[in-house]
């Protein structure tokens, strides 16, 4: 029971993160296609500002709480993903560090450096981590002894890139969303008018990736078991095909909380598929790491889920605080803000 | 070079390079929330400026802190696998807990203080930085008690070939962890001690904004005195901690060789691993590291010879690190101290101002001295007397290993020399 908490914990601690950098990582992809000055690029900068360091603290939280719930799994998921997740990793170091910089020397050259991080930074992390969970879903080569050789070209298979894209369509789409939000004039209706052409492309790739997983992967056993868990799959439908109606009245809010539950529906489709699997051997099923072998002491599932109780809903509490006072459209007061990015 | 050879140089430049921005961030923190109390306090606007202006540097090192933190806690799963297994159960839980009741507090209120000046009235604000400070130094407390574990393992049992926690109080009481909490947070306001005096010299070199600098000197002065003293103090209990519960670390940071009674220290020493002797051994002070160890002139101090090879630490690194921070120390009481007798006459004083400016970067050096000592002084155990580094590295190419290293210091150079760049421009430009 115990362990069956923390995956759910684990499979939500996952979709948090990928519905509040989702945003941000889509808005850094978007950037180039959508910015016409450096006044539009500075506005997605400071839609971003105050809340991508928060929205990133939710990696390092579901990476953390692999850990510490799944040793094992965490052990086998990370280093078999070697070369793939310090992609990952520069990816975000530089983004990360492109918010800062950015706007401290005051030079085109230097921005521009900084800005092609932040798209890089942004772009290739939405793509990663899709890949790296299509391939969870399907399965990793993982062998008697819970060792994985799989390279980085393994990794990018037709199935993982599939993967890949939809989180970048989703993100891109949840991110354009979010500038919609933040801002107003020309760059808020260049932003609704992407997100109104990317839906389309969103709705047409999600059923081809559903169909391809139920070629590709085990995970519609457990669906096919116990039917009612298909509520998770049409739920994340819905909130994909409530998204355009929501922009065609101009409900961007009502638009984003579609999209989020989109994100969320998605990862947990996935993961709930893999239940009791944490990761999947594509070899043989005896070799999988699940929430049995691999899950840390009673003791310490315990002791965590008492933190997590505790502090989880006071971490969102001031997160939502923090989401409602910076929830404004970014003005020229704004970027003439001294501390403005 | 194999995989565990690479993957232990990656873990030393990644930990080094974090632990350049870290020791800033933490004692900046506290001191630019004590400038801003003063602002909300006594209403005067000057320390407004001072808040803002510290808080930019402040600013600028942060980003690179939090964006490096992260690759260490994904290294323990990419290249020390069987670590992770072996103690995720303890360990790991101690990061996934520093990250929920820390590391989320202060990322999501540095951004309210950044950009909440004209948004939040001025107590919300202040409250902010608080809460960046504490939960920055907490952070701090967590990372330094899994650091503790792995120094003095305590609290765990060991079953199906890994440690289990059994008693979560052991663990977050670990004397071990809490020396070391009291070592490096003190360590940390000395870094921002100096960092404020030197900066603050600077300017008052060149009269720039005079009455702005003295003030912001008095706050990096007191605070470089107080914990430079402290430090020193709390060091001296910590070795008696290490002496007890890592004697041969004790054995190494002395190139003690042989077991005494008595055991004197040398001034000047230079020590032969090779030959398990010192080369040169000058000005010997009777019974100090028997004191230094246990307090007590007459205690045997157990000498490196008496541990077998293959569970001694590498000596010279260990020793000569040893060395540095304590010398380093010394010199930050005396500096320190000066700066106090000398504090309402600066500007009279223009060789120590001079002086202060070179300062700025050796209690940097001294953290990184100390962390050398304390890491490289456990080997070979990863896990002290219950993992060996060697049996934790992953199973993974040392082409992997190879790549991923010389990315990773390509990238870490090239950041390091724009944020170096950044803290000078905004530290020669003064407040506005």
């Amino acid at each position: 029971m115990l362990e069956t908490t923390w995956f759910l914990l684990w499979g939500i601690l996952w979709a948090v993160y990928f519905i509040l950098d989702g945003f941000d990582l889509g808005m850094g992809t978007i950037m180039p296609f959508i910015s016409r000055n450096e006044t539009d690029r500075r506005t997605i900068y400071n839609a971003a500002g105050p809340f991508w360091d928060g929205n990133e603290v939710w990696l390092v939280t579901a990476g953390g709480v692999t850990f510490a719930a799944f040793p094992a799994a965490y052990a086998t998921l990370f280093s078999a993903m070697y070369s793939a997740l310090f992609l990952l990793l520069f990816a975000l170091i530089l983004r990360g560090v492109s918010f800062e910089f950015r706007s401290k020397v005051d030079s085109a050259a230097w921005r521009s450096i900084w800005d092609v991080c932040h798209v890089v930074g942004s772009f290739a992390p939405a793509l990663l981590l899709g890949v790296a969970f299509a391939n969870i879903f399907r399965g990793i080569p993982i062998d008697a002894n819970g060792v994985n050789q799989e390279g980085l070209l393994q990794l990018l298979n037709p199935y993982g890139l599939a993967g890949g894209v939809l989180f970048v369509i989703m993100f891109v789409l949840h991110g354009a969303i979010w500038l919609g939000i933040k801002s107003h004039g020309e760059l808020h209706d260049r932003a609704v008018s992407l997100a109104t052409k990317a839906w389309p492309v969103l709705m047409l790739w999600a059923v081809t990736f559903v169909v391809y997983t139920a070629v590709e992967t085990k995970l519609l056993a457990n669906y096919i078991q116990n039917p009612l868990l298909l509520v998770i799959l049409i739920g994340a439908v819905a909130g994909m095909i409530a998204i355009r109606p929501a922009l065609g009245h101009g409900h961007l809010w009502r638009a984003f909380a579609a999209s989020a539950t989109g994100i969320a529906g998605t990862t947990l489709f996935g993961v709930v598929g893999m239940y009791p699997r944490l990761l999947p051997s594509s070899l043989n099923d005896a070799w999988s790491m699940t929430i049995q072998n691999s899950a840390s002491s009673p003791l310490t599932l315990k002791i965590m889920l008492t933190v997590a109780l505790v502090m989880v809903p006071v971490v969102i509490l001031y997160q939502l605080w923090v989401f409602k006072t910076f929830s404004h459209k970014i003005t020229k007061d704004d970027l003439d803000y001294e501390e403005a990015y | 070079m194999d995989a565990l050879f690479l993957s232990r140089l990656q873990f030393a430049a990644a930990t080094m390079f974090h632990f350049i921005f870290v020791p800033l961030t933490l004692g900046l923190s506290i001191l630019v929330a004590l400038m801003e109390t003063r602002y909300v306090s006594t209403g005067n606007d000057i320390y407004k400026r001072m808040a803002k202006f510290w808080g930019k540097l402040f600013l600028i090192n942060f980003a690179l802190g939090v964006v490096t933190g992260i690759t260490l806690e994904f290294q323990f799963g990419t290249n020390w696998s069987r670590y992770s297994t072996y103690v995720g159960d303890i360990f790991g839980s101690l990061l996934a807990i520093e990250a929920t009741v820390a590391f989320f507090l202060e990322s999501t209120f540095i951004a309210v203080w950044v950009f909440g000046w004209d948004r939040i009235s001025p107590k919300l604000h202040l409250m902010a930085i608080w809460l960046v400070a504490i939960a920055s130094n907490l952070s701090g407390l967590w990372i330094l008690l899994a650091n503790g574990f792995m120094q003095n393992p305590v609290g765990y049992t060991l079953r199906g070939g890994r440690a289990e926690l059994a008693d979560f109080m052991d663990v977050v009481t670990n004397p071990f962890g809490w020396m070391q909490f009291f070592h490096v947070i003190p360590g940390a306001l000395i870094v921002a001690g100096f960092f404020i005096m030197g900066i603050s010299a600077w300017h008052l070199l060149r009269k720039s904004h005079p009455e702005f600098f003295r003030k912001s000197f008095a706050f990096g002065m007191y605070a470089a005195l107080i914990f430079s003293v402290f430090t020193a103090f709390e060091g001296h209990i910590h070795g008696n901690e290490v002496a007890l519960l890592q004697p041969a670390k004790l054995a190494a940071m002395e190139a003690h060789w042989e077991t005494t009674d008595n055991a004197p220290m040398y001034l000047f020493q230079i020590p032969d691993e090779a030959n398990e002797e010192n080369l040169v051994e000058m000005f010997p002070i009777p019974g100090l590291l028997s004191i230094l160890a246990y307090n007590d002139p007459s205690a045997t101090v157990k000498g490196l010879k008496d541990f077998p090879k293959e569970d001694r630490p590498p000596v010279t690194i260990t020793f000569l690190a040893f060395r540095a921070m304590v010398g380093l120390g010394s010199l930050f009481i005396a500096l320190s101290a000066l700066a106090w007798l000398v504090r309402n006459r600066l500007e009279d004083y223009p060789l120590l101002l001079k002086a202060l400016v070179w300062c700025i970067p050796l209690p940097y050096l001294a953290h990184q001295a100390g962390w050398i000592v304390a890491e490289v002084g456990r080997q070979p155990w990863i896990v002290y007397n219950l993992m060996r580094t060697s049996d934790a590295v992953s199973p993974i190419t040392a082409q992997q290993v190879g790549f991923s290293l010389a990315a990773l210091t390509g990238m870490y150079l090239l950041l390091g020399a724009a944020d170096i760049f950044l803290l000078f421009k905004y530290a020669r430009k003064g407040p506005q």
